[in-house]
């Protein structure tokens, strides 16, 4: 299974970012190899449509759960057809390392 | 230019049933076609006439304006209305809406998730494989929404026996435990209930 995590860098010792649509970076993380994949954000500095359109850069990539601060409201109603599970970490300062771990069980 | 988006409106369960058929011996005579009750109107009539919150903080529950929440509500009274007149079908169904209890939060990494299948129950945290998984917290996000809503005290102008005013449930309706006469709002001379916040 693939989860999405929104990054503030391209290292696993960034911390996780709190904007969904917007935020720096996607990490893709693959459950069963266990590889992460660090994909920079083409819509940082989009004006509009950050949100859907990287619901589309998630969902391009199969992955059925993504990890982030905040959904905004254009992405709740788009996740949900997609059957996408949210999971929102409220904790600014978790490292992409401690989610992996945390993921690994 | 394009309107503004529609906000979701939070709605805490889908109702029990799907809608109301009328009955007796002219009902299959009238007018078939069923009257489409949106979730967020079904929602706005439990919080008003069942929960018996006002406008305000019925909004503020919905995660709507006071104006659009009177306004969905309004709505709601005629199409109820018009059913009951006409003798039609009540379906509940569609809306812009988004269900609460699809949200849950896990104790041991504090976390928020959804469930994506409405059908399947939520073992574990999806996170960290944790059992401590709880529905989300209905009660926490109205006193976020409102903290200064309980400061209201009953008081009894007899004795000056005071409790804690219940939301929802007017002061003179109360009879003080102590000497048995009928209490009033502390601050306020009569229980109003549009009160600015």
């Amino acid at each position: 299974m693939k989860i999405a995590i929104t990054s503030t860098g391209n290292t696993l010792e960034s911390t996780i970012d709190p904007r969904f649509g917007r935020c720096a970076y996607f990490v893709v993380f693959d459950t069963e190899s266990k590889s992460t994949e660090f994909i920079p954000n083409p819509n940082k500095e989009a004006e509009e449509g950050a949100g859907p359109a990287a619901v589309q850069l998630v969902a391009s990539r199969n992955a059925n759960k993504i990890v982030s601060g905040e959904f905004g409201m254009k992405i709740k109603s788009l996740l949900d057809s997609l059957k996408i599970q949210m999971i929102v970490i409220k904790d600014p300062e978790k490292k992409i390392s401690e989610i992996i771990a945390m993921l690994n069980h | 230019m394009s309107p503004r988006i529609t906000r979701l409106r939070k709605v805490l369960n889908p109702p029990v049933i799907a809608g109301f058929k009328p009955y007796g011996p002219d009902a299959a005579k009238q007018n078939s076609e069923p009257i489409f009750l949106l979730y967020e109107e079904y929602e706005a009539l439990r919080l008003c006439d069942y929960d018996m919150y006002n406008h305000h903080q019925a909004s503020g529950i919905m995660g709507v304006s006071r104006p659009t929440f009177t306004r969905i509500y309004s709505v709601t009274r005629q199409k109820i209305a018009k059913a009951f007149v006409e003798g039609r079908q009540i379906s509940i169904e569609g809306g812009k809406v988004y269900f609460d209890s699809d949200w849950y939060r896990c104790k041991n990494c504090d976390c928020f998730f959804n469930n994506t299948e409405r059908e399947k129950e939520i073992s574990a945290c999806p996170l960290c494989n944790s059992p401590q998984v709880i529905g989300f917290d209905y009660d926490n996000t109205i006193s976020e929404f409102e903290p200064a809503l309980n400061d209201d005290i009953c008081l009894c102008p007899h004795c000056g026996f005071e409790h804690s005013h219940e939301k929802g449930k007017p002061c003179v309706q109360h009879v003080c435990p102590k000497c048995n006469t009928l209490m009033k709002r502390k601050g306020i001379h009569k229980c109003t209930t549009t009160k600015v916040y």
